[in-house]
C-alpha cells in the first residue's frame, strides 16, 4: 500500500466503512424519530388544529364573500381600483375553471406559513443585526437552507412527522424564511448611524432605539424580505404537495405523472395569479406605509 | 479680561481631567506607550492603534459658550462625544456638576443623557420617518412625557427657531438650514442645561450659517445654557465663543478667550490659523485700544491749559464727573484763555468727534478712525472714557502693508 496511488486517485473511505457510517446515522435517526416523533408531533398539534380550522373556514365561506374580502383588503392596502378589479377577475376565473377549493387550501397554508416565517424571521434578523456572533452562526445556516435541495430536508421531516400538513408547513418555512431574516438583518444594519447616534444621545434605551428608529427605518427592506418570503412560499406549493399537502400543487403533480398538459397549465396559472396578487398587495402596502420617503431626493 | 468682569464668579459645570482615547482592539494594553510620550504616528505604526485624544484637561463654566476648534482628524468630534459618553475614554475623568459620568450605570447614563445634555449634529440626525414636530418632541417622548404636552412644547420651540407652520412636514421636505433649525429646536425642547453642538453649522452654506450663528447668540442671551460648540472654522469660533480650545492631532494646543488666541497665539500652528482670520470682524475696540492719555480733568480753562501743556499732542479729552465730554485742542483753549482764563470749561466749543463704544467690532469703526484727526475716545456703557484708539493702533492690529503709510499720516 506504500505506493503513490494517492497522487492519482483521491483517498477514499472504504465501502464498508462508508456503509457503516450511513447505517449508523440512519438507525440512530430512526430510533430518535421513533422515540420522540410522537412528542414532537404533539408539540405541533395546536398548529395543525389551527391549520385545519383555517382551511375549513376558507372553504366554508361563500365564494363571493371571500372575493369581496380579498378585494377589499387589496383596496385598503393599495387604494387602487385596478388592483382590486384584477383580484376579483382572477379569483372568479379560478373558480370558473374549477380550482376554487384547491386555491383556498393553498392560500390557507401560504398565509399561515408567511405569518410564521415573519414571526420567526424578524426576531432572528434583529438578533443577527445586534450581534456579529449571531450573524456569523446564522448566515451559513441560511446558506444551507437556501441551497440544500428541498427534497433532502423533506426526508428527515417526513421520517419524523410522517406525511401531512405539518411537515409541509415546516418544509415551506425552511425554504421561505431566509429572505425575511437576511433582509431584516441588512435593513437594521443599514440604518443611518447618525440617526441612531442622535437617538442614543437623547437617552433612548435599546428597546426605544429598536422600536422607534431601527425597525421603522429598516421597514422598506424588511417589507422587501417579506415579499420575497411570500413568493418563495408559493413556489414551494408543488414540492410540498409531494408530502401530502393538499392544494394547487397536487393537480400539478398529477399532471406531471400523467402528462395532463392543460390541467398542469391551469393550476400553474392559478399559482401565478395568487403570487401576483400577494406581491402587488404587499408591495403597495409597503409603499404606502413609507410615505415619508417622498421628497427624499430633493432634500 | 472682559469676561471676568461680566461674570463675577464663574462656576465650573464640566471638568475633564487627563482624558485619553486610544482607538483599537486592546487600547488598555498600549496606554503605557502613550504615557511614554510616543507620537500618534509611532503608536499607529507599532500597535495599529490610533491615538484619538491625548491628555485633555479642561473646565467649562456654567452659562458660557465653549468652542472646541480643530481641523478634521484633530479629535474634536471624538472629544464632544465623551461628554455624554457616546464614546468612552480609555483613561481620564469626566465630571459634570461634580458627578463622575464614568461611574454611571447604563440606566443612570440614559437618565443623564435625557435630562442633562442635548445634542445637535453636523448631519442633523433627524428621524426621517417622523414629522418635524415629532422630531422636536423626540427627547420628551423618550422621557415618557405625554404626547399632548410634548407636542405643545415642541410646537412652541419650533416657533422660536422660526419654523412655525412646518409642524407636519417631514425632514426630507425641508432645506438644510431648516433641518438644522429642527435639530436645534429638538435640543432645546428637553430643557437640558448643556447643549452639545457637533459642527452644527458646518454643513450649511455661508449665509445660512451666519444667520444660524446670530440666532444661537440671540437665543443664548435669553436662555443662558452652557454650550459646547465644535467647529473647524476659526471665524465661527471667534464669533460665538466665550472661550476657545484649539485641538491638533488629539492634543490641546491652546485654550483661552478669543482675543487671547488672536493676539497671543501659543505656537506656529495656532498662528497659521489666526493669520487668515479677519481680525477687523473678530476683535472689539476694547481689546486693542490704548489706555486713555491726554485726559483733561480740570474745571477751569487755566488749569486745563496747564494740563494740556503736559501732553504729547496738541489736544485732550475733557472728562468730568459725568464722564467723557468732548475733545479740546490747545488752540481753542489758548484762545479761550486769552479771553477769560477763569471761564468754565463747559462753555467751550468741542471738536467734532464722536466717541466710539468699547464693545464695537473693529470693522465698524474703521472709517471713523481713519477719518479722524485725533485718536478716537473709547467709552463704556456709562459714558466713561476707558481708552483711546488711534489710526496707528488700528493699522498695527489689522497688520498689513498699509501700516507704514498710516504711520506717516499720523
Amino acid at each position: 500500500m506504500a505506493d503513490a496511488s494517492w497522487l492519482s486517485e483521491i483517498p477514499q473511505l472504504s465501502r464498508g466503512n462508508l456503509r457503516d457510517i450511513r447505517k449508523f446515522l440512519d438507525t440512530e435517526y430512526r430510533d430518535f424519530s421513533r422515540e420522540y416523533g410522537e412528542m414532537i408531533e404533539g408539540f405541533f398539534d395546536p398548529l395543525l388544529t389551527f391549520l385545519v380550522w383555517f382551511e375549513k373556514l376558507l372553504l366554508a365561506t361563500p365564494w363571493w364573500l371571500v372575493i369581496a374580502i380579498i378585494a377589499g383588503l387589496a383596496y385598503l392596502s393599495s387604494r387602487s381600483w385596478k388592483l382590486s378589479l384584477g383580484v376579483v377577475i382572477s379569483f372568479f376565473m379560478i373558480g370558473y375553471f374549477g380550482m376554487w377549493d384547491n386555491t383556498m387550501r393553498t392560500m390557507s397554508i401560504i398565509l399561515v406559513c408567511t405569518f410564521l416565517a415573519v414571526a420567526l424571521g424578524v426576531p432572528i434578523g434583529i438578533a443577527m443585526a445586534r450581534s456579529d456572533r449571531v450573524q456569523s452562526v446564522v448566515t451559513p445556516l441560511l446558506d444551507i437552507m437556501q441551497t440544500m435541495p428541498a427534497f433532502v430536508y423533506l426526508i428527515p421531516v417526513v421520517m419524523l412527522l410522517g406525511i401531512g400538513k405539518i411537515p409541509g408547513v415546516i418544509a415551506v418555512i425552511i425554504y421561505a424564511i431566509p429572505p425575511v431574516i437576511r433582509l431584516t438583518n441588512l435593513g437594521i444594519r443599514l440604518v443611518d448611524k447618525d440617526v441612531l447616534e442622535a437617538a442614543t444621545a437623547y437617552g433612548a434605551s435599546s428597546l426605544q432605539r429598536l422600536m422607534g428608529v431601527q425597525l421603522p427605518l429598516a421597514m422598506p427592506t424588511i417589507m422587501a424580505g417579506i415579499n420575497q418570503t411570500i413568493m418563495m412560499a408559493l413556489s414551494m406549493v408543488v414540492i410540498a404537495s409531494m408530502i401530502g399537502v393538499k392544494g394547487l400543487g397536487q393537480p400539478v403533480l398529477k399532471s406531471i405523472t400523467n402528462q395532463y398538459f392543460t390541467l398542469g397549465l391551469l393550476n400553474g396559472l392559478a399559482i401565478v395569479a395568487l403570487a401576483i396578487i400577494f406581491d402587488r398587495v404587499s408591495q403597495a402596502y409597503a409603499k404606502r406605509s413609507q410615505r415619508y420617503l417622498e421628497g427624499m431626493d430633493n432634500g | 479680561m472682559a469676561e471676568a468682569d461680566k461674570k463675577a464668579a464663574p462656576t465650573t459645570l464640566i471638568k475633564i481631567e487627563g482624558l485619553y482615547k486610544l482607538f483599537g482592539n486592546n487600547p488598555k494594553k498600549f496606554m503605557p506607550l502613550v504615557h511614554e510620550g510616543k507620537s500618534k504616528d509611532e503608536i499607529l505604526a507599532e500597535t495599529g492603534h490610533t491615538l484619538g485624544l491625548k491628555d485633555i484637561n479642561l473646565t467649562i463654566n456654567k452659562g458660557e459658550i465653549f468652542v472646541i476648534m480643530g481641523l478634521s482628524g484633530s479629535g474634536k468630534s471624538t472629544l464632544i462625544r465623551h461628554f455624554n459618553r457616546l464614546i468612552d475614554p480609555t483613561e481620564g475623568v469626566i465630571e459634570v456638576e461634580g458627578t463622575d459620568v464614568m461611574k454611571l450605570g447604563p440606566k443612570e447614563l440614559e437618565q443623564f443623557r435625557r435630562h442633562k445634555m442635548s445634542m445637535v449634529f453636523q448631519r442633523f440626525g433627524l428621524l426621517p420617518h417622523k414629522s418635524v414636530v415629532d422630531n422636536v418632541a423626540y427627547g420628551l417622548s423618550i422621557q415618557g412625557v405625554s404626547k399632548a404636552e410634548s407636542k405643545a412644547k415642541a410646537t412652541e420651540w419650533l416657533a422660536t427657531v422660526g419654523l412655525a407652520g412646518y409642524e407636519e412636514q417631514y425632514p426630507a421636505q425641508l432645506s438644510g438650514g431648516q433641518q438644522q433649525r429642527v435639530g436645534l429646536a429638538r435640543a432645546l425642547c428637553t430643557d437640558a442645561e448643556i447643549l452639545l453642538m457637533d459642527e452644527a453649522f458646518s454643513a450649511l452654506d455661508p449665509l445660512i450659517r451666519s444667520e444660524m450663528q446670530d440666532q444661537l447668540i440671540e437665543l443664548q442671551e435669553k436662555l443662558h445654557k452652557t454650550i459646547i460648540f465644535i467647529t473647524h472654522d476659526l471665524d465661527e469660533a471667534l464669533r460665538i465663543g466665550d472661550r476657545i480650545a484649539i485641538l491638533k492631532d488629539g492634543e490641546m494646543v491652546q485654550q483661552g478667550e478669543p482675543e487671547d488666541i488672536l493676539l497671543n497665539p501659543a505656537n506656529d500652528y495656532v498662528e497659521a490659523f489666526v493669520r487668515d482670520v479677519n481680525r477687523a470682524r473678530a476683535l472689539t475696540v476694547e481689546t486693542v485700544m490704548k489706555a486713555p492719555a491726554s485726559r483733561i480733568t480740570a474745571d477751569t480753562i487755566e488749569e486745563a491749559l496747564k494740563q494740556m501743556k503736559g501732553f504729547k499732542g496738541d489736544y485732550g479729552y475733557h472728562i468730568n464727573d459725568e464722564g467723557y465730554q468732548g475733545v479740546l485742542t490747545e488752540e481753542t483753549l489758548q484762545a479761550a484763555f486769552d479771553d477769560d482764563k477763569k471761564a468754565d470749561l463747559d462753555s467751550l466749543q468741542y471738536e467734532d468727534l464722536d466717541a466710539i463704544s468699547q464693545d464695537a467690532v473693529l470693522e465698524t469703526v474703521i472709517p471713523e478712525t481713519l477719518n479722524a484727526e485725533y485718536s478716537l475716545p473709547v467709552i463704556d456703557e456709562e459714558g466713561q472714557m476707558t481708552g483711546q484708539l488711534s489710526r496707528q493702533t488700528l493699522a498695527e492690529v489689522l497688520g498689513n502693508d498699509d501700516t507704514s503709510e498710516e504711520q506717516k499720516k499720523s
